[in-house]
C-alpha cells in the first residue's frame, strides 16, 4: 500500500465528473429527442413551421387518404372539429381544409393545437403551408372562428404508406401564455 | 497474520474512547458499523414495504372496493415499489458492499469513511419525507413508482415536491456509496489482490457502482424536470408547451433500465461466493462471469424502449429493442450455466445460504424466462401493463434479489458475530418463504395472460378465486419474514454456538482465511498478502 499510495483524492473528482456529466447527458437527452425525432419522426410530430411549396412535382400515379381528428384535451371546453373527416390527395397536390373552432364559455380562452401524425412515419412527409398550429389561438368568450390548413403531402413518401391520420388536440394555455398574447395579437 | 490484526486490535480498543450509545452509530465511519446500519435499516424498510403490500392484498383479496379508497390504493402501490427498490434491495446491497468489500480485498476500510457515514445518515430523512407526505392532505405520491407525466404533473398533488426532493435525496445517497465502493476498490487492494483475483461479489459490485455513478444522475434530471414542470412552468413533458410526454418515458427508462441490474448484479455476486462453498469446487468459469457482468451492464444501456412497446414506435425501433433484450439473455444464460455447472459432481452440502442460492438459481431464471416472454414486441401488447408484468418483476426482485441477500446474510453472518444463527428458525424461515412466494407470485402469471391489469383496486369476477389465494400467499409470505426477524434478534444478541474462523467447511477467500470469528472491529491494519 505505502509504496504506491494511489490518490483518491483525483479519482473522486474524476468520478464526480461522471456524475455531473451525466445529470447533464439527462437533460442533453430532450434536444437530443427533439431532434431524433425530427428526422425520424417517431412521436408523429409535425413541423413546427410553415413549408414552402416551390418546384413540388405532383405525384399522379398515386392516391394518399390523409384523416382528421380533431379533440379537446381534459379541461378544455371549446368546440372544435372540421367538416372535412377524409380528403385523398395526389403526393405534390396541395389541398385546405377548414377547421372551425368555438369558445362557448364566458371567459377568454388562449388555446394551442398540437398535431400529431400516425403512422409516425408519415410526419415528416406532411408539409404545411398554413396551420393555426403554428401559433396559439385566442379566441374570445363566445367568439367563433374558422382556421384553415393548407398542406401537402411530400412526393417522397413511402409508397406503402397510403393512409394516415392527423389529429390535433387543442390545449387550454390560456394561463402560460398570457404574458405572450398581447404579443401576437399587435402581430396581427 | 491474523495474530498481528488482533494484536494490533487490542491495542487500539484500549487507549481509543469510541463514543457509545446512540453517538457510536450517529458518529461512526467504521465500514462493519455503516453495513449494519444500512442493513438494519434496509430490513425496516422491507417491513414498512411490505406492510404496503399486505394493504394491497388485502384489498384485492376480493373483488369490489372494502378496504381502501382508490386513491389510497394507488398511494399504497406507489409507496411499496418505491421503498422496496431503493429503500429495501439497494440499502441492503450497500450494506453488503460496505462490510465485505473491504473484507475480502484486505483493506482496513472503505477509502472515504467520513463520506460513508454521510452517504448512510442522509438515507432515513429521505424515507421519512416520503412516508410523511401519505399523511398530508390528499396524500402522497399516487402515480406509480415510475411516476409517468402527466400521471405526476398535471394530476398530481402538492406532495410531490416531497417526493421529488426525497427522491433526490436517495439519488444523492447512492451516488455517493458508489463512488465510495469504486474508490476503494480502485485504491486499497491488498499487495498481490490483482484484477482476476477479486472475489465476484467484489467484481459485480464495482460494476454495479458504475451503473449508479452513470445512471443515477439520469434519476435526478428527470425528477427536476417533473419539478418544473409542475411548479415553474416549464414544458417538458407538456404537449401544450411543445414538450411531450412520451419523452419522459425515455428518461426514465434510460435510468430505470440499468436500474435493474443495479438491483441484480450483486445478487449474482452472491450466488458466486455460495455455490462453490458448499460445492467445494472453485467456480466454474470466472473470467467468463466477469465478462458476462461487464457486458449485461453495457448491453443494459441499449434496451430501455422494451418498457415502452405500445407506445407507437416504428417496427424497426421495436425490432431493435426486442432483439437487444434477447441479447442479454446470453450473459445471463453463461451465468446460470456456470452456478450449474459449479455444482455439478461437487460435494454438495444443503447449508441455509445454500438453499437460498438454489432457489435463488431456479425462480431467478424463471424470471428471466417470462422476462423473454415479455421481450417479444408482439405479445407484449398482450402483456402490458398486467399481472403478468408484476408476476415477471417480482420474481427476479423478490425470488432473485430479496432471496440472494437472504442468502448472504446467512452466509456471512456467523462471520460477523461469531456464533451461529438458529438454525431451526432458519430452516423455517426458508420453508415458508420459498412455499408462500411462489403461491403468491406464481398465480399472477395466470391472471396477468388472462387480461388482469396491474395497479387497480377492483377487478373482474373470475380473477377471484386466484387472487384469494395470490393474497393468502402474500400474508403467508409477510409473516414468514417475522421468523427472519426473530432469528436476526437472536443473532444480534449474540446467542448461539460459536463458530470456527472459517466458518463453513468449503468457504475460501480473505474473510474466512485470514480473519476470525466474529471478525474484530478493525481488520487488516496491515495489509495480507495474497498469493
Amino acid at each position: 500500500m505505502a509504496e504506491t499510495t494511489p490518490s483518491n483524492g483525483k479519482l473522486v473528482i474524476k468520478l464526480v465528473g461522471i456524475v455531473i456529466g451525466m445529470f447533464g447527458f439527462g437533460f442533453a437527452l430532450v434536444p437530443l429527442y427533439d431532434v431524433f425525432c425530427e428526422v425520424t419522426g417517431i412521436n408523429g410530430k409535425t413541423r413546427d413551421t410553415a413549408s414552402s411549396y416551390e418546384a413540388v412535382i405532383v405525384d399522379e400515379s398515386r392516391l394518399v387518404t390523409v384523416e382528421f381528428i380533431t379533440r379537446t384535451n381534459t379541461g378544455m371546453p371549446w368546440e372544435f372539429g372540421t367538416e372535412t373527416r377524409r380528403v385523398k390527395v395526389h403526393p405534390g397536390e396541395v389541398a385546405q381544409v377548414d377547421f372551425y373552432a368555438k369558445n362557448p364559455t364566458i371567459r377568454n380562452i388562449i388555446g394551442q393545437a398540437v398535431p400529431s401524425v400516425s403512422p409516425g412515419e408519415a410526419a415528416t412527409y406532411l408539409n404545411k403551408t398554413e396551420c393555426f398550429c403554428f401559433n396559439n389561438q385566442p379566441l374570445a368568450a363566445g367568439e367563433e372562428v374558422i382556421m384553415p390548413m393548407i398542406f401537402y403531402v411530400d412526393p417522397q413518401l413511402p409508397k406503402d404508406i397510403t393512409f394516415f391520420t392527423l389529429q390535433y388536440t387543442f390545449y387550454d394555455v390560456t394561463e402560460a401564455a398570457a404574458t405572450t398574447v398581447a404579443m401576437n395579437r399587435i402581430g396581427e | 497474520m491474523s495474530t498481528v490484526a488482533e494484536h494490533s486490535h487490542d491495542d487500539h480498543d484500549h487507549h481509543h474512547h469510541a463514543p457509545s450509545g446512540i453517538k457510536r452509530w450517529l458518529y461512526t465511519t467504521n465500514h462493519k458499523d455503516i453495513g449494519t446500519l444500512y442493513l438494519w435499516f434496509a430490513f425496516i424498510m422491507f417491513l414498512t414495504g411490505g406492510a404496503m403490500a399486505m394493504v394491497i392484498r388485502a384489498e384485492l383479496f376480493q373483488p369490489g372496493l372494502q378496504i381502501v379508497d382508490p386513491n389510497f390504493f394507488n398511494q399504497m402501490t406507489t409507496v411499496h415499489g418505491l421503498i422496496m427498490v431503493f429503500g429495501a434491495v439497494m440499502p441492503a446491497f450497500t450494506g453488503l458492499a460496505n462490510w465485505l468489500v473491504p473484507m475480502m480485498i484486505g483493506a482496513p476500510d472503505m477509502a472515504l469513511p467520513r463520506m460513508n457515514n454521510w452517504s448512510f445518515w442522509i438515507l432515513p430523512f429521505a424515507f421519512l419525507i416520503l412516508l410523511s407526505s401519505l399523511f398530508l392532505e390528499g396524500g402522497g405520491p399516487n402515480f406509480g413508482w415510475t411516476f409517468y407525466a402527466p400521471l405526476s404533473t398535471t394530476y398530481s398533488n402538492d406532495s410531490t415536491a416531497l417526493f421529488v426532493f426525497s427522491v433526490h435525496i436517495m439519488g444523492i445517497s447512492s451516488i455517493m456509496g458508489a463512488i465510495n465502493v469504486i474508490v476503494t476498490i480502485f485504491n486499497m487492494r491488498a499487495p498481490g489482490m490483482n484484477w482476476m483475483k477479486m472475489p465476484l461479489f467484489v467484481w459485480t459490485w464495482l460494476i454495479t457502482a458504475f451503473l449508479l455513478i452513470a445512471v443515477m444522475p439520469v434519476l435526478a434530471g428527470v425528477v427536476t424536470m417533473l419539478l418544473t414542470d409542475k411548479f415553474f412552468g416549464t414544458s417538458f413533458f407538456d404537449a401544450a408547451g411543445g414538450g411531450d410526454p412520451v419523452l419522459f418515458q425515455h428518461v426514465f427508462w434510460f435510468f430505470g433500465h440499468p436500474e435493474v441490474y443495479i438491483m441484480i448484479l450483486p445478487a449474482f455476486g452472491i450466488i458466486s461466493q455460495i455455490v462453490p462453498t458448499f460445492s467445494r469446487k472453485p467456480l466454474f468459469g470466472y473470467a467468463s462471469m466477469v465478462y458476462a457482468t461487464a457486458s449485461i451492464a453495457l448491453l443494459s444501456f441499449v434496451v430501455w424502449a422494451h418498457h415502452m412497446f405500445t407506445t407507437g414506435m416504428p417496427v424497426a425501433t421495436e425490432l431493435f429493442f426486442m432483439f437487444a433484450t434477447m441479447l442479454i439473455s446470453v450473459p445471463t444464460g453463461v451465468k446460470v450455466f456456470n452456478w450449474v455447472a459449479t455444482m455439478w459432481r461437487g460435494s454438495i452440502t444443503f447449508e441455509i445460504p445454500m438453499m437460498f442460492a438454489i432457489a435463488f438459481i431456479v425462480l431467478f431464471t424463471l424470471g428471466g424466462f417470462s422476462g423473454l416472454m415479455l421481450a417479444i414486441t408482439p405479445v407484449d401488447f398482450q402483456y402490458h401493463d398486467t399481472y403478468f408484468v408484476v408476476a415477471h418483476f417480482h420474481y427476479v426482485l423478490v425470488t432473485g434479489a430479496i432471496f440472494s441477500i437472504m442468502a448472504a446474510v446467512y452466509y456471512w453472518l456467523p462471520k460477523w458475530t461469531g456464533k451461529m444463527f438458529d438454525i431451526t428458525l432458519a430452516k423455517w424461515h426458508f420453508w415458508c418463504s420459498l412455499i408462500s412466494v411462489n403461491l403468491l407470485f406464481f398465480p399472477m402469471h395466470f391472471v396477468g395472460l388472462a387480461g388482469m391489469p396491474r395497479r387497480i383496486p377492483d377487478y373482474a369476477l373470475q380473477f377471484a378465486d386466484f387472487n384469494k389465494w395470490i393474497s393468502i400467499g402474500g400474508f403467508a409470505f409477510g409473516l414468514s419474514q417475522l421468523i427472519f426477524l426473530a432469528l436476526l434478534i437472536k443473532a444480534c444478541k449474540k446467542e448461539g454456538e460459536p463458530v470456527s474462523d472459517r466458518v463453513w467447511e468449503g468457504a475460501e477467500g480473505l474473510e474466512w482465511e485470514q480473519l476470525p470469528s466474529p471478525a474484530p472491529y478493525h481488520t487488516f491494519e496491515t495489509p495480507p498478502v495474497v498469493k
